[in-house]
C-alpha cells in the first residue's frame, strides 16, 4: 500500500484539526479528499510528507512509518512524493527551467545537457515547452501551477500530492489543470491524493473520495456513493458545492 | 464615600495585575526568542557541519553580500575618515597636536570606527534582504517546497548566508578601512597638504599588528551575528507581507542591537588578549 495512515491526530494549542484519521491509497489511485475549509485537508498533506508531525497516530509511505524518521531518511521517502502546492511555491528567484531542474542538480548525477533535456521533457508534458527563461512572476496562476506540478514529477516520484490544484483558478484554466490530472493519472498510473472542495472536479478524476467532517472522515467511497449518502452534513455539503 | 475608595482600590489592583501579566508575557516571549534561536542554531550546525556541501550557493551568498556590499561600506568608509579628520584636527591644533592626526585617523578606522560602521552598514543591508527574503519564501511555501524536493533549507538557505557573513564581513572592513584612511589623508591635504606615504608613515608608526588583527578579525562575529538573527527572523515569519515586512525590520533593529553589544563584550576581549 503506498500510502495508509492510522488514527492520525493533530492540534494546534487548543484546537484539534484532524481527530483520528484512517486512510489508506491503493497503487494507481486516485483519492479526492473533501471538505470545508478548516477541516484538516491541508494538514493531512503536510502530515503525509513530514512538514508537520502528528500527535499521534501513524503515516506509512510504501510500509514505512515516517513518524520518528531522521531527516536523511525521510528525504529519502520524500524523493518518491511529489508535492504540487496550493500556490504552486515556485522559486521566486529562478527562472522556470531553474525550479523544474532544481530537484535534478540536488539528487541526480545527470550532466548538465541531460537535465536539461529533461527539464524540457517535463515542461513539454505540462504543456509550458518554450517557457524555459521566464520567471514565475512573469506567468499567470494557472501556468504556475503547471511549473509547479513539472518540477514536482523531476524525480519520477511513484505518490503525487495536490493541495487545491484548481484553487484561485478560472473555470477554463481550471479545466486544464484537471484534464493535466487525468492525463498524468492515465499515463503514469501515479498514486494520488487530491485535496480540494471543488467536488466537480473531483468527480473527474478521483476514484474514491473522502470527506471530512471537522477533523474526522465522515465518507470514504466512491463519488456515486457520496451523492447517495443521506447524511444530512453530506447533503448540505453537496448541496452547497452545487 | 466608601464605594468610591473601594472602587478605585479594585481598579488600581486591576491595574497592577494587567501590568503584572504584561510583564509576564513580555518576559515568556523574550526566553522563547531565545530558546528558539537556541534551537535553530543548533539545526544549523548540524545542516552546515555534515555533507554534501553547499559551494556554489556560498559563493553565491558571498557574492550578493560581499561584493555587492562593497560600494555602500566604501563610501561609509570614505565618509568616516573625511569626518574624523575635520572633526579632530580642530581639537588637535588646539592642543598643538596637529601632528598626531593621521595617526588618530589611522587608530580610530581600524580599532573601532572602521569594524562597527561596517557591521552596522552590512547589517541594513544584508540583514534587512535576509530578512525579507527568507520571509517571503517562508509564507509562499517555497521553503516548505524545497523541504519536500528533500533539500534541506537550514543548509542550503541558512548556513550558507551565515558563512558568506562571517567570511565577507572582515573583507569588506578592510575595504572601509582602506578607503577611510585614503579618504581621511585626501580631507587632510587639502587643508594642509601632506604626501600619501609621510601620511601612512605618520598613522602607522606606532601601530602593532595586534591594533589591526583583531578588531578586524572580531567583525566576523557580526557577520554571524547578522547571519543568523536575520535568516531566524526571516525562517519564522508569520501573518504574509505584513510578518515579511516585520522579519526585515526585525532582522536590523536585532542584528544592529546584538552588534553594539557584542562589540562592548568584544573590545575587552581583545584589550586582554592582546594588551598594548
Amino acid at each position: 500500500m503506498p500510502v495508509a495512515v492510522e488514527g492520525l491526530r493533530k492540534s494546534f494549542g487548543e484546537r484539534a484539526v484532524l481527530k483520528g484519521i484512517d486512510l489508506s491509497v491503493r497503487s494507481g489511485e486516485t483519492v479526492a479528499v473533501l471538505g470545508r475549509s478548516g477541516t484538516g485537508k491541508s494538514v493531512l498533506l503536510r502530515l503525509l510528507v513530514g512538514l508537520q508531525q502528528p500527535d499521534s497516530g501513524s503515516i506509512r509511505i510504501h510500509g514505512q512509518d515516517i513518524a520518528g524518521l531522521e531527516m536523511d531518511q525521510l528525504n529519502k521517502v520524500r524523493m518518491k512524493i511529489g508535492f504540487l502546492f496550493q500556490q504552486a511555491a515556485l522559486y521566486d528567484s529562478l527562472t522556470v527551467g531553474d525550479n523544474v531542474e532544481f530537484p535534478l542538480r540536488r539528487h541526480t548525477t545527470f550532466s548538465e545537457a541531460d537535465r536539461k533535456k529533461r527539464v524540457h521533457e517535463l515542461l513539454t508534458s505540462v504543456g509550458m515547452d518554450g517557457e524555459q527563461n521566464k520567471m514565475p512572476s512573469d506567468l499567470s496562476g494557472g501556468m504556475q501551477k503547471r511549473v509547479g506540478l513539472a518540477r514536482a514529477l523531476a524525480l519520477e516520484p511513484d505518490i503525487l500530492l495536490f493541495d487545491e490544484p484548481t484553487s484561485g483558478l478560472d473555470p477554463i484554466t481550471s479545466t486544464e489543470v484537471i484534464q493535466l490530472i487525468v492525463k498524468l493519472k492515465e499515463e503514469r498510473k501515479l498514486t494520488s491524493i487530491v485535496v480540494t472542495h471543488d467536488v466537480h472536479s473531483a468527480k473527474h478524476f478521483a476514484d474514491r473520495v473522502v470527506l471530512l467532517k471537522e477533523g474526522s472522515v465522515a465518507v470514504d467511497g466512491t463519488f456515486g456513493q457520496l451523492t447517495m449518502s443521506r447524511d444530512p452534513f453530506v447533503v448540505e455539503f453537496l448541496k452547497d458545492a452545487a | 464615600m466608601a464605594a468610591y475608595a473601594s472602587r478605585a482600590t479594585f481598579s488600581g489592583r486591576t491595574r497592577w495585575l494587567d501590568l503584572w501579566h504584561a510583564l509576564k508575557t513580555l518576559l515568556r516571549s523574550f526566553f522563547e526568542w531565545f530558546g528558539e534561536l537556541g534551537l535553530f542554531c543548533g539545526r544549523v550546525a548540524r545542516a552546515a557541519f555534515t555533507p554534501p556541501f553547499e559551494g556554489a550557493e556560498l559563493l553565491r551568498q558571498m557574492d550578493a553580500i560581499g561584493a555587492k556590499s562593497l560600494p555602500l561600506v566604501a563610501l561609509a568608509g570614505a565618509a568616516t575618515g573625511v569626518v574624523l579628520s575635520l572633526q579632530t584636527r580642530e581639537s588637535l591644533t588646539h592642543f598643538g597636536a596637529k601632528a598626531m592626526l593621521p595617526a588618530i585617523i589611522v587608530f580610530s578606522l581600524l580599532k573601532e570606527s572602521g569594524p562597527v560602521i561596517t557591521g552596522l552598514i552590512v547589517s541594513g543591508r544584508v540583514g534587512a534582504g535576509i530578512g525579507a527574503e527568507l520571509g517571503s519564501m517562508k509564507v509562499t511555501d517555497q521553503i516548505d517546497a524545497m523541504e519536500v524536493s528533500a533539500v534541506n533549507p537550514y543548509r542550503f538557505l541558512v548556513a550558507t548566508r551565515v558563512f558568506a557573513c562571517i567570511l565577507m564581513l572582515p573583507l569588506l572592513t578592510l575595504a572601509a578601512d582602506a578607503c577611510g584612511i585614503l579618504a581621511g589623508w585626501i580631507s587632510s591635504t587639502l587643508t594642509e597638504p601632506v604626501t600619501l606615504v609621510r601620511f601612512l608613515n605618520s598613522g602607522l608608526k606606532d601601530a602593532a599588528f595586534s591594533d589591526f588583527l583583531p578588531p578586524t578579525a572580531k567583525t566576523a562575529v557580526f557577520g554571524l551575528i547578522i547571519g543568523l538573527v536575520s535568516c531566524f527572523q526571516g525562517m519564522r515569519t508569520e501573518g504574509g507581507t505584513a510578518g515579511v515586512g516585520r522579519s526585515a525590520t526585525s532582522s536590523v533593529v536585532l542584528s544592529s542591537l546584538f552588534i553594539i553589544l557584542a562589540d562592548v563584550v568584544l573590545v575587552r576581549v581583545i584589550q586582554v588578549l592582546f594588551p598594548t
